[in-house]
């Protein structure tokens, strides 16, 4: 392995790694615009110009290889006047829109202006006119003359999509990126090109104004759309409520994991989270005379109780019924399984809609199965028949129906669920199958609560609650607590963490960043 | 001193275009014929013996250059002529493609045959319409006659050669560029090392060679590696053509031997300059070179000799610049070349190159400021040494030089809004 210096630090690097890699290892960040670990080596935007050894001309550190014995270094005044003569010529035709881009205040050209660049504009002539705001897909909008020309945008969409939308068009300071010729960028993955593109050249449809990026925080979470478990930011908007229509939840953005899915998210994931802040229900409710209204918790979960144990002490375990939900975190589904099964005896508990047909899939990261925690639901062992749990609802066997999240998308579910006598549904957002409840108890999105997923693949990993949940919502966990005491249940869980411990033997500190893969006892025990 | 004839005898001669008539009458394809009979090895030596350098502008030995090709590779191996002849003040290769073509295929038989190549690919500029067309005819006429083809000159050697037009980019004249446009992308140069030699066409072992050097080849070792080495001087072997242009009594291709006086080739064989006006610079390399002074130009042309005098011999385009021309105005049609040219690839060029223009054409415009000429000074610095390939230089080097040896004229121009030389400003103007 050849070891070398940068900036006097010695590092040791992978033969075949490159001094931009290397500087890394030691916390060295030389400045890019091109260069993008995820693509493939474009070596033109020569920001990342350093000195190696003695040689009179400075080296791209994203192209060069490490070399034994190699001195490299990255502070020298001459690197230094080299990142600030080619910032000087970036931003030379750059327009300086600033003050109504979306990409200001996490722009690079911004970022390393203050860091590299602070000289005085020696450009007194016209700058060359592009083309602005060009809608070029459904999601993506772009900006030519805010563009550096980095062909980061076109290098993902031939390498990693492999869907060539995107090309260089004409020569020169004329050079812009464009649609190739009867092509959009409508690909499921078209989004990453807004994240990749380090100025404002492309900047996202839905995000486009809706709130500066100064205003934002950010929190680590699991992505939703499917079983991939893909890691994400949840950027969202606290301190100004009164923007963007109350719209919390912001953006998402991909989270970096090396096996999942690198740099990358699919549009699906990335634009899936409207209804954190939407059609959400936002406090328990009551059906009386016919329609539901709102009630205090109190009521609600009071009448809950009463509903079940009336119910077990006419007829036993066996009148009960519980769907959860593949929705529902492992904590959840684990506090589910200790109340329902362990503590009331209930065998009727299954998970899986037995209508929902796979999905999209496309062997890149998108699953068919568009549920978080499928995975996590059957390990724990909540595999009952829905559609008999159902059935017997309808036929009354069971007289209380206590369900999950599930709206269900079909005339037969709908159907079975009008005939039910007592149908609790605890979930997120109005729906069908919430319309037909007798009590409705608003609960939490994954974007306002703590817990873990299991991916498809068996790996478990953590997301974390950005926000609290909205309005008088509270999370299925602190609902099912105050549940179990009403039905003198012991539980000596004080939060999702507790029953992660009891369930995985592990605090959430302890879990590796990018998960761990269940092993064999847990998922029985 | 004569000119040596070696390379142009047949420019003009329309039998020359048959390879029936370049057999008969001019020894044609029997170095080919030679070189199947030598080994690689040989065949290297005698051409590193030899000093022919790359004739293309940037002189690079080219014995050299084909012993670095990896001839043990698996991989399929290229040769590559580069025909795209692009630099301002440069016309020679089109002369040897439309009046001598056989000896370009020859040239390509013999490289072909010691990489083990089996497909060579001409890159000739598609404004080069008729060239093409008498280059193609000649290896119409040579696949008829068993020169090309599947069994060459009899050898058991499969050979197939194809003419790739360009559509006009002067950027497809760099090695790398045009390998890219060749393979049907954008004309992007790539990022080296790999050079060609190792990674050149479909990322394959490749030679990659400009056409006067590659026609010289046959009579080097028809003729011997001595013969050619005493036809030029130290290091730059045999003869080449040299393009004279720019306000000369005689403008045009004159071979002369490598080390012959600059002053021989303008003065004697050009007849010196327009009107019986004094010289007042030389650029001697293609419009890229660096300007001379006419005290500077008195010199040997050579490749060191041109190094020596602070600029380079380039390609070969000699262009004299006579007394009363204006060199600011002369620095703005170089410079817009160089920005409509610029590929657009990487930083440095592609924002430079129109910079450098848009302070040029302020200056012409009579809004020039002080500030200016050291504003052009510090840009061009900044161009050199930062680009993927040298095109960002060949922008700097005539603003550096132009404003260095003329600075008078430049702060004239800034200082009173027109030309030092107004009269010629007014026709140049009026073209």
């Amino acid at each position: 392995m050849p070891t070398l210096r940068i900036d006097g630090q010695e590092v040791h690097a992978e033969a075949g790694t490159t001094i931009i890699q290397a500087a890394e290892k030691l916390g060295i960040y030389v400045p890019r615009y091109c260069y993008h670990p995820g693509l493939s080596i474009a070596g033109s935007c020569r920001m990342c110009m350093v000195q190696v050894d003695d040689a009179p001309k400075m080296a791209i550190a994203c192209h060069t290889p490490v070399r034994d014995g190699m001195s490299v270094n990255t502070t020298s005044q001459v690197v230094l006047d080299g990142r600030r003569n080619m910032l000087e010529f970036l931003l030379h035709n750059h327009p300086l829109d600033c003050p109504v881009c979306d990409q200001s205040g996490e722009c690079d050209l911004q970022n390393f202006y203050m860091e590299h660049g602070n000289y005085q504009s020696r450009m007194l002539d016209n700058k060359v006119k592009k083309r602005k705001a060009l809608p070029i897909g459904p999601h993506v909008v772009l900006d030519q003359e805010r563009c550096i020309l980095c062909t980061r945008c076109t290098r993902f969409c031939s390498e990693v999509t492999k869907t060539h939308e995107l090309g260089v068009f004409n020569r020169g300071d004329r050079s812009v990126i464009d649609l190739n010729p009867g092509k959009t960028l409508d690909n499921p993955y078209s989004g990453n090109v807004i994240d990749i593109c380090p100025v404002g050249a492309l900047t996202e449809r839905e995000f486009r104004f809706q709130c500066r990026v100064w205003y934002l925080s950010s929190q680590s979470s699991i992505c939703t759309g499917c079983s991939r478990g893909c890691n994400i930011s949840i950027h969202f908007n606290k301190q100004r409520s009164y923007k963007a229509g109350g719209k919390r939840l912001q953006r998402i953005k991909p989270r970096f994991h090396p096996d999942i899915n690198k740099w990358w998210i699919c549009d699906d994931g990335r634009f899936g989270y409207e209804f954190v802040d939407r059609d959400r229900i936002e406090y328990p409710m009551t059906r009386q005379d016919g329609s539901l209204g709102y009630a205090d918790w109190e009521e609600a979960l009071d009448r809950t109780a009463q509903a079940i144990t009336q119910a077990l002490q006419d007829e036993g375990p066996s009148s009960l019924g519980v769907i959860a939900s593949p929705r529902l975190s492992n904590e959840e589904l684990y506090l589910i399984r200790k109340l329902f099964r362990e503590g009331l005896e209930v065998d009727n508990i299954g998970f899986r809609d037995p209508w929902e047909q796979p999905g999209f899939q496309d062997g890149k990261l998108i699953l068919p199965d568009k549920n978080p925690n499928g995975r996590g639901a059957k390990e724990i062992g909540l595999g009952g028949d829905v559609r008999s749990i159902l059935e017997r609802a309808a036929s009354g066997e069971i007289k209380v129906l206590y369900v999950f999240g599930h709206q269900f998308s079909s005339e037969e579910a709908f159907a079975l669920l009008d005939k039910a006598q007592c149908l609790i549904y605890q979930g997120t957002n109005l729906g069908p199958a919430q319309e037909r409840a007798s009590i409705v108890l608003a609960s939490a999105t994954f974007a306002e609560k703590d817990g873990t997923f299991t991916n498809f693949e068996g790996r478990v990993q953590r997301f974390q609650a950005a926000f609290g949940p909205i309005d008088e919502s509270r999370e299925d966990i602190a609902i099912l607590l105050d549940l179990a005491r009403r039905l003198d249940l012991q539980m000596v869980y004080q939060s999702a963490e507790d029953l992660f411990m009891e369930w995985f033997g592990k605090q959430y500190h302890e879990l590796h960043e990018h998960g761990e893969f269940l092993p064999q006892e847990a998922a029985v025990g | 001193m004569p000119i040596t004839i070696n390379i142009s005898k047949d420019f003009g001669n329309e039998k020359a275009r048959s390879s029936q008539w370049y057999r008969e009458n001019r020894h044609g394809y029997q170095a080919a014929l030679q070189a199947f009979d030598s080994t690689p090895d040989e065949i290297i030596d005698i051409v590193k013996a030899s000093n022919l350098r790359g004739l293309g502008g940037a002189g690079f030995p080219t014995g050299l250059k084909w012993s670095f090709v990896p001839r043990d590779s698996e991989k399929p191996k290229y040769v590559v002529i580069n025909a795209d002849e692009s630099e301002p003040g440069t016309f020679k290769d089109k002369y040897i493609m439309a009046w001598d073509p056989h000896r370009l295929i020859e040239g390509t038989i013999i490289a072909a045959r010691v990489i083990g190549a089996h497909a060579a690919y001409v890159y000739i500029r598609g404004e080069y319409v008729r060239p093409a067309e008498h280059l193609q005819d000649a290896i119409d006429d040579a696949y008829r006659h068993g020169i090309l083809g599947d069994d060459v000159l009899g050898k058991g050697f499969k050979l197939d050669m194809y003419v790739h037009r360009g559509a006009g980019a002067y950027i497809c004249g760099e090695e790398t560029g045009l390998l890219e446009s060749l393979e049907g992308k954008k004309g992007w140069p790539r990022l080296k090392p790999p050079f060609p030699a190792v990674e050149g066409a479909f990322r394959c072992p490749t030679i990659l060679n400009n056409v006067e050097t590659i026609a010289h080849v046959p009579k080097i070792l028809r003729k011997g590696a001595q013969w050619f080495a005493d036809l030029g001087c130290e290091r730059n072997g045999g003869t080449r053509l040299m393009c004279l242009s720019g306000e000369v009594v005689k403008p045009g291709v004159y071979e002369m031997n490598c080390g012959s006086q600059m002053y021989e080739l303008i003065f004697e064989h050009g007849g010196g300059i327009l009107g019986g006006k004094k010289m007042k610079a030389v650029i001697p390399g293609g419009s890229s070179a660096k300007v001379l002074t006419a005290e500077e130009a008195d010199c040997a042309m050579s490749i060191e000799a041109l190094q020596q005098a602070g600029s380079m011999l380039g390609s070969g385009g000699v262009m004299a610049i006579a007394e009363d021309t204006c060199m600011v105005k002369l620095l703005q049609v170089v410079t817009s070349f160089y920005a409509h040219e610029s590929c657009g690839q990487c930083t440095p060029c592609r924002e430079g190159s129109g910079w450098l223009l848009t302070i040029l054409n302020r200056i012409l415009q009579g809004g020039g400021r002080p500030e200016d000429i050291d504003t052009m000074l510090s840009l061009a610095a900044n161009m050199q040494g930062t680009s993927i390939c040298a095109l960002s230089e060949a922008c700097a080097w005539p603003v550096e030089s132009f404003v260095a040896k003329f600075r008078d004229e430049f702060e004239y121009f800034v200082q009173h809004g027109k030309s030092m030389y107004a009269q010629r400003q007014l026709e140049a103007a009026a073209v």
